[in-house]
């Protein structure tokens, strides 16, 4: 087990490392010069230029600036951002509670609907509430979220009034924010009224982020189900009598740990993927928006830094659900190692 | 083609033996056979679109602001979806907007079956350090989630819609590269392979002809399933402002346009959004319909 | 799960109502996040907004609403008779914000304006590299080259002294990036070897004092009781960073907010009709237009430039591209600045006259590239569709126009080209309200082959502009400007298309709330009434 884990995490360096050129190199792609692009309309002289060029380390050549950017890197320095002068970390630690816990709630939400409409689904198997969670879940799945988010918006916010537009909570709330989560920060300064409103912000972004993890949590632990259930000596302990309900206690609920980390690990990306466009309709201060405002702005160090830390947080990810999944699955060394 | 011909065995030869029996599978699944329809009137409506339409997408009514649809209040019969900010007919916008996004679902799954197929043919064949390579480059496409890594590639490319095709064929390509080498090499321990290569031939035969087309039933269905993903992939660039540019009538980029009728005038978002959600769904049931058929596991059970 | 949702909504409701009993909150559905907290480091309205218009003061500031001259820091100030010494007579008592991490000792004084414009000014100053400190303004409003020395004559005086005479002196100091910051914060904070701090938690003199920013979703003030002017009517300021239009009408209309910039055009007919909602408008601080190449034949001669004028369609300009929040330019600075010539008369939209000069000027079968940014500008929604309805127009007088466009960074640089080929769509956005800075950066000899697109150095316009950048006397300088727009209005070295028209929904309950000519939001002296 241990090396197993250990020689995923060798695995893991050399992609880093890929990641980190691939980010560099395509920011250097990017067409425009940035210098000029800061500088708009009202243009910059000569002499600031080339100040400028130095300053930001553009007039070494190529492979120097790597040089220079991964030794910064090794010391945690992801460089300032062009636009607010503020490191790229900071910046990065700042809004990323924000996508933290939307991504919680939404895979919360997916998985307290999803696995028992899953269990439920396999066991009732061929029977309406099969095929209309099959129906539903595919349509989840299908769904566009930049859409679905909108018309959650204009149903529950517009037309009801039940929910907040956009926003993480209240502007009239204010109070010290340690964990930077604000449902926790809200419990923790005592105020109700202000954690009801942190609550009632997360309500429909989460259901944008989390439709379709939620979809694909469904349909994957009602085919593991269905495996389950189709092995012999389940057969056999049907033909005994024992009630399906029995076994999927019994048995099957190992299977659904493992649907549940391997859909966790997978959704990782597709969540961040997702975070992007439901932090941009909701307008959350978090990370996804953060990187489309800095691609916007061309704001170089940014997109690079920002790419890194999201990579490197994919990755870590995995590594976990890899062994988490060692842990659950013992087969898994022999079959994949 | 009914059902009667696969339960007899007359068929004649067995390429259409196995269209017969790929059709039976395919067809018991209603769903399937539902996306299967709707696919078609969409494809349908992308081709014929100058005749379907009733009028040019890029038309603007002047006197018709955000006419509502024809069974709202205020609707007028000339527009049945009713029209947008500028006075252009949604229908004709949604049916020309079919082109775009099957066009460049198309041509996304045409580049990354291609490029996928070659390189992880190639990598599941040659192995070594070319393989090595191969796999991490993967590797590191697929640690970036893949709409902000298109959304980088399109900054890169400047914005438009070759360039977002572009973009997510490259974040698809990794899927393809890795079911294919899997496939080559499980497939290459077989005994055919070893007979042909005894037989004397060539590795590009051997891997074209002999190899790929035994691993193909994976790749056609992991290729529908991508297909609508990048539907979803251009739609989403198209609402971020660096797909398809305006006056293109592309489904996400009329959402992206209607955004700020949010609350006056749903018919402008509600219409590019149920497009872009029927499709992606037809052609979601067609997938699944697809697996069932070609699945040999599935078809047991 | 919705009776829930209900109370809270319903609570929140409340406590607006209560807590505006008690103290006075002024929401602000702010478009965008800052770009940091010293307005000396950037060029962006939003980040001016969350800065200098509230936290700081300038030795002279702009009138709220206008672009007249008071005193801000400075009480008064004399100019020598050559023009190279300003003297400033500082104003005393004003005290700087007490904040979590400082405490004042003293007050305001002529060591926080050196302070101030020395860390900009001086390469060798302890603070100049702070931050990454680059500072935009200063360099591009040319303060390095202009400026000789900055002493502090004594506590309450200071003398700036420059190395030529500079007419707009007075108007680029009470510009964003002249905000006087504190010294003895500065101090403390570089002894404490956290120097960074005082371009985080910004210290300044100002009516509201920073009290939080979240990141990308609030910034919260309170009015800082000890203001010179006196402490503002309203108690809290909050800026709700919304970046929607269409999401921030929403909470206007909802009374989550009570000032919103920037509305969807497509909203505005809703706003005038909408009871608890007073839209403003104003006319803004710019031009767009479209430079020809008055180097290149046939554009060398005024007359071909002329006809070409008169066969553009502005009214369908504005209707079409501004969506009617635009007004047709006719001169090359906007209305709201002082020595705006009325009596200028534009060129008609005329294309059978246009056609007919152009086939006396011996012109036939042009054929020409029209430039088109790539970049949505207020001056210029959508270039793009200007350029083409440009096209459209010309074509209608036998020219034959190409649109090109690049990259924005690319554009910029090319479109500076003296070879230039084609005629540029761009525009201009003033800065300090000063004619000159439009004309002498957008059209005078110096500017050529750079700012000054068309190419154009003509002797009579540049005269008159170079005598009013000498002249302090301001009924003088309004004259010589009258006059270089009539020089102008002849020449033609542009197409003056329009200005845009900014539009400010505000509460009913919002008192005295003024547009501010410089695009930027100033509330101070705004009050709430229920």
């Amino acid at each position: 087990m241990f090396r197993y884990t250990l020689n995923k995490v060798a695995l893991t360096i050399p992609t880093l490392i890929g990641v980190t050129i691939v980010a560099f190199a395509f920011i250097r792609l990017l067409p425009g010069d940035p210098i000029l692009l800061l500088a708009g309309e009202r243009g910059v002289t000569e002499e600031r230029y080339t100040q400028l060029a130095a300053q930001f380390g553009f007039d070494q050549p190529l492979w120097q600036q790597y040089l220079i950017f991964m030794g910064n890197l090794l010391q945690g320095d992801l460089g300032n951002s062009f636009v607010t002068k503020q490191p790229v970390l900071t910046e990065f630690l700042a809004r990323f509670p924000a996508t933290l816990e939307l991504s919680i709630f939404a895979m919360l939400l997916a998985l307290i609907v999803g696995l028992p409409a899953g269990v439920i689904a396999a066991v009732r198997r061929g029977t309406f509430f099969d095929h209309t969670l099959m129906t539903v879940s595919l349509t989840g799945y299908s769904m566009p979220i930049f859409w679905w988010g909108l018309l959650l918006i204009i149903l529950f916010s517009s037309i009801l009034g039940w929910t907040p537009v956009s926003g993480r909570i209240s502007v009239m709330y204010f109070f010290d924010m340690p964990t930077g989560l604000m449902t926790i920060d809200a419990l923790f300064s005592g105020d109700k009224g202000a954690f009801r409103s942190a609550l009632s912000h997360l309500i429909l972004p989460s259901i944008a982020l989390g439709t379709i993890p939620m979809a694909v949590i469904a349909r994957q632990t009602r085919s593991a189900i269905l495996e389950v259930l189709g092995e012999d000596y389940i057969r056999t302990a049907r033909a005994k009598g024992i009630s399906a309900w029995r076994i999927v206690g019994l048995h099957a609920l190992r299977n659904a740990l493992i649907t549940v980390v391997t859909v966790i690990g997978l959704q990782v990306g597709v969540l961040f993927a997702g975070a992007i466009l439901t932090e941009t309709i909701f307008a959350w201060p978090g990370i996804g928006k953060w990187m489309i405002d800095s691609i916007y702005r061309r704001d170089y160090q940014v997109v690079q830094g920002g790419l890194i830390l999201i990579a490197g947080i994919v990755m870590i990810v995995n590594l976990i659900v890899d062994f988490l999944y060692g842990l659950i699955n013992p087969r898994i060394r022999h079959t994949r190692g | 083609m009914s059902t009667a011909t696969t339960t007899s065995d007359i068929g004649g030869s067995p390429r259409t033996r196995a269209i017969a029996e790929f059709w039976h599978y395919f067809s018991e699944n209603k769903g399937a056979v539902v996306g299967l329809c709707f696919v078609g009137i969409v494809i349908c409506c992308a081709i014929f679109a100058p005749l379907i339409a009733p009028y040019s997408p890029e038309e603007q009514f002047r006197d018709y602001f955000l006419v509502p649809p024809v069974w709202e209040d205020g609707g007028s019969s000339m527009f049945l979806l009713g029209t947008d900010a500028v006075g252009r007919d949604i229908l004709s916008r949604l049916i020309y907007g079919a082109r775009y996004s099957l066009a460049a679902g198309c041509v996304i799954i045409a580049l990354t079956l291609t490029s996928g197929i070659g390189l992880g043919l190639t990598a599941g064949y040659v192995r070594g350090w070319f393989e090595v390579l191969v796999m991490r480059l993967m590797d590191i496409i697929l640690s970036v989630p893949s709409l902000l890594l298109a959304l980088v590639l399109v900054t890169v490319l400047g914005p438009g819609l070759f360039s977002a095709i572009v973009a997510i064929a490259v974040t698809y390509v990794p899927h393809f590269v890795r079911l294919t080498r899997a496939q080559v090499i499980s497939e290459a321990q077989r005994d055919y392979v070893t007979a042909s290569r005894v037989a004397g031939a060539g590795t590009l035969r051997l891997m074209v002809i002999a190899i790929l087309p035994n691993c193909m039933a994976p790749l056609i269905v992991q290729a529908t399933m991508s297909f609508s993903t990048s539907i979803l992939d251009v739609a989403a660039l198209g609402f971020l402002g660096v797909g398809a540019q305006p006056p293109t009538p592309e489904w996400g980029r009329m959402l992206a346009e209607a955004r700020e009728f949010i609350t006056r005038a749903w018919w402008v978002v509600t219409f590019p959004g149920l497009a872009i959600l029927l499709t992606v769904l037809a052609i979601n049931l067609m997938g699944d319909g697809l697996r069932d058929a070609l699945d040999p596991k599935m078809k047991r059970s | 799960m919705k009776k829930a949702l209900l109370a809270a909504v319903t609570g929140l409701t409340l406590a607006m109502g209560a807590q505006a009993a008690q103290a006075k909150t002024l929401v602000f559905c702010s478009e965008g996040s800052p770009e940091g907290f010293n307005p000396a480091f950037y060029t962006a309205g939003t980040t001016f907004d969350a800065t200098s218009r509230q936290i700081f003061n300038k030795l002279v500031e702009f009138e709220r609403g206008s672009t007249k001259i008071v005193p801000g820091l400075a009480e008064s100030w004399e100019v020598s008779n050559d023009g190279l010494e300003y003297t400033f007579n500082l104003r005393k008592g004003v005290k700087f914000h007490t904040t979590d991490g400082f405490t004042p000792t003293r007050n305001f004084n002529a060591a926080d304006v050196v302070f101030s414009f020395k860390r900009q000014w001086d390469p060798n100053h302890p603070y100049h590299a702070v931050s990454g400190g680059s500072y935009e303004y200063f360099n591009g409003m040319s303060m390095p080259d202009l400026i000789k020395d900055i002493v502090a004559v004594d506590d309450y005086t200071v003398k700036f002294v420059l190395n030529r005479p500079e007419a707009p002196m007075i108007a680029n100091l009470a510009m964003d990036f002249a905000s006087v910051t504190s010294a003895e914060y500065a101090d403390k904070m570089m002894e404490a070897g956290t120097p960074e701090k005082v371009d985080l938690e910004p210290v300044g003199t100002g009516p509201f004092q920073l009290v939080d920013y979240q990141k990308d979703a609030v910034i919260r003030y309170k009015a800082n009781p000890d203001y010179w002017a006196g402490a503002a009517p309203i108690d809290n300021l909050i800026f709700a960073i919304t970046p929607d239009a269409s999401v921030r009408y929403e909470k206007l209309k909802a009374g989550e907010c009570h000032v919103m910039p920037y509305p969807n055009p497509a909203d505005l007919e809703d706003m005038k009709a909408n009871g608890d909602i007073n839209l403003m408008e104003q006319e803004g601080l710019n031009v767009g237009y479209l430079a020809y190449n008055t180097q290149v034949a046939p554009f060398d001669n005024p007359k071909v430039r002329k006809a070409l004028n008169m066969a553009i369609n502005k009214e369908a300009i504005i209707e079409g591209v501004f969506q009617g929040a635009g007004k047709v330019a006719k001169n090359p600075i906007p209305p709201t600045i002082w020595s705006y010539n009325e009596a200028t008369v534009d060129d008609p939209y005329d294309p059978d006259a246009a056609k007919a000069m152009l086939e006396a000027e011996g012109v036939k079968d042009l054929s020409m590239k029209i430039w088109a940014m790539p970049v949505q500008r207020p001056y210029n929604p959508n270039a793009s569709r200007m350029a083409e309805l440009i096209q459209a127009d010309f074509a209608k007088v036998g020219v034959t126009a190409e649109i090109v466009s690049y990259e924005w960074g690319e554009y910029l640089k090319r479109s500076k080209e003296l070879d230039r080929d084609g005629a540029v769509l761009l525009g201009w956005t003033g800065d300090n309200g000063d004619p000159d800075n439009f004309l002498a950066v957008l059209l005078g000899c110096d500017a050529v082959g750079g700012s000054n697109r068309a190419q154009w150095c003509y002797q009579p316009f540049e005269d008159l502009i170079q005598k009013a950048k000498v002249v302090s006397d301001n009924a003088e300088r309004t004259k010589l400007y009258e006059e270089a727009q009539v020089v102008f209005k002849e020449q033609a070295p542009w197409a003056t298309i329009a200005h845009s028209v900014v539009f400010k929904p505000v509460r009913k309950e919002v008192k005295d709330f003024r547009i501010d000519p410089f695009g930027g939001h100033v509330f101070y002296g705004v009050d709430i009434e229920e």
